[in-house]
């Protein structure tokens, strides 16, 4: 780690503990593009776990900050609600500006079940297994094309690369136009102002393009005499599914295509970071590749690609001493509950060979829980086994780019140099 | 100490002795039985501690809960025996129990 690093970790600090409890707002997309939001997390765990913020750019709203704490409430979906009449998933949802779209993540049971059971099998054990030759067929020739003893941004050439190659191929995509899935993505989570658009028309304009874009693949699909076995040919055939409302349908569309998206990616692009920062966990790995299944773990909970999911009580309720009332909204912050000290030994440090390593909550739990866990891990898993069969090491130059924005927690960019194949 | 067989989808047999009171899900994990892999930490949240129970057993155990229904119906490969392991609690009755694990948790 740089000076220039160390220095700001250290104003973060002093920022974070010399606020007054009730003035801190975790909800600041500056916070996480500078990764100094650390701090604040660390004293609200300690001082205020239920801690309310009254005033902040997306109104007022509840932090909870300990991991059982954030169980507690991700497995009480009577009382914490996701759907998105209430405002759905996300702290920004249900501002004036942003209307959160219908899906099945914003949803509560029943609707949610009969939705999210339509799109499972595309994750099933059996189809994890066909895709698995084919994700590490492309992971080897996108390693094989990379330049050696050169500067390139790995986030581009690797990490959105292959997460959008399996994306295309689930959603049965044009292959070549697969980077239009990339973009957006990126725009769905682009908070206006802050690089990929500059205002919310541009950014309803492009959202207007992709649902015209899926609106074509339907037809093509719902009319198909053979059906395919692709996430839109599921959704246009289910007895559940194939009366949506566009607006229902985009909306999934919108939810696959970011859970399989961002998610992966960042995770990808987390996992060169942290070996970096942490050489002897790397030469750990690197001599013992064993361990990579327990690496790939260890970097969802280091890396917590989704930084929140928020809910909406639908009911007053004591939690934890605090008096949550009805309509509230409530923020789980999965990047500080995988920090939590009570319950995962030295939270801060970066260890491939942890004791516990599935013991993180950055795939939620619950029946929200994400439903492409195992093809996440399955991507790691791959891409680390074809890189250390071919270089021994991958080297950081300077220091990432990070997103701004209070929910994906990812990287715009990470400049590498792989110095020479084995 | 009752006496638990935890079968793998690979057909290995493992058969341990767990303590009364703990769950089937604590009896594979501290034994480091693979097949289980209990992500929440027997939270009834995560259904990747999934199992399917010997017939004999099926009337021995408390039904499940609505929870417990809600998690295993997003889980793969569901047959009418499945449980999670997580929410069996081992009792004297539960002697010489055989569990068989799926072929991969979810
Ligand atoms: S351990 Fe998670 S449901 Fe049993």
């Amino acid at each position: 780690m740089n000076i220039a690093v160390k220095a700001l970790e250290k104003d973060a600090r002093d920022a974070a503990y010399a606020l007054p409890l009730d003035k801190i707002n975790v909800a600041q997309g500056i916070l996480f593009q500078t990764d100094t939001m650390w701090p604040y997390f660390e004293r609200l765990r300690r001082e205020d776990p239920v801690h309310y913020c009254a005033d902040s750019e997306f109104g007022p709203y509840w932090s909870i900050t300990k991991y059982n704490d954030i169980m507690a409430v991700d497995t009480n979906h009577q009382v914490f609600s996701s759907d998105f009449s209430l405002g759905g998933i996300t702290i920004g949802g249900g501002a004036a500006n942003q209307e959160p779209l219908p899906m099945f993540i914003a949803m509560d049971p029943p609707r949610h079940d009969i939705q999210r059971k339509v799109v499972t099998p595309v994750v099933s054990p059996a189809n994890l297994q066909y895709l698995g030759p084919i994700i590490r067929e492309r992971a080897g020739k996108i390693l094989d094309s990379l330049p050696i003893g050169e500067t390139f941004d790995w986030v581009d050439k690797v990490s959105i690369e292959l997460t959008t190659m399996t994306l295309a191929t689930l959603f049965d995509f044009p292959f070549e136009e697969r980077r239009k899935l990339t973009y957006w993505s990126d725009v769905v989570t682009a908070v206006p102002g802050h690089g990929l658009i500059d205002t919310l028309e541009q950014k309803m304009a492009v959202l207007h393009e992709y649902h015209a874009y899926f609106t074509g693949l339907w037809n093509e699909r719902v009319n198909a005499t053979e059906v395919k076995g692709d996430l839109i040919s599921m959704l246009a055939h289910n007895p559940a599914t194939r009366n949506m409302e566009p607006r229902e349908y985009f909306g999934n569309v919108v939810l696959l295509t970011v859970g399989g998206n961002d998610t992966t990616r960042n995770t990808i692009t987390g996992s060169v970071l942290a070996l970096n920062q942490n050489p002897d966990q790397y030469k750990k790995l690197r001599e013992n590749p064993d361990l990579i299944a327990s690496m790939v773990s260890e970097t969802i909970r280091w890396q917590t690609p989704l930084a929140h999911m928020r809910r909406t009580a639908t009911e007053d309720i004591e939690f934890q001493g605090k008096t949550i009332r009805k309509g509230d909204k409530v923020v789980m912050w999965y990047v500080s509950g995988n920090r939590d000290e009570t319950v995962i030994e030295r939270p801060n440090d970066y260890i491939v060979d942890r004791e516990n390593p599935r013991r993180h909550i950055s795939f939620g739990f619950g029946i929200h829980r994400c439903v492409g866990n195992r093809l996440a891990e399955l991507q790691l898993q791959i891409i680390w086994e074809e890189i250390f069969k071919r270089f021994p090491v991958i080297e950081q130059v300077g220091e990432p780019q990070r997103v701004y924005s209070t929910f994906v927690k990812g990287y715009e960019r990470l400049d590498v140099v792989i110095p020479k194949r084995l | 100490m009752p006496k638990i067989k935890y079968i793998e989808h690979n057909g290995k047999e493992h058969e341990v002795e767990v303590p009364e009171g703990y769950s089937v899900m604590e009896g594979a994990v501290k034994n480091l039985i693979p097949g289980i892999d209990a992500d929440c930490g027997g939270a009834c949240a995560c259904a990747t501690c999934h199992v399917f129970v010997d017939a004999a057993f099926a009337a021995k155990i408390p039904p499940k809960t609505d929870m417990e229904e809600t998690m295993l119906d997003f889980a793969p490969e569901i047959q009418p025996n499945s449980r999670l392991s997580c929410q069996i609690k081992v009792t004297k009755e539960l002697d010489g129990l055989i569990v068989r694990m799926p072929h991969s948790q979810h």
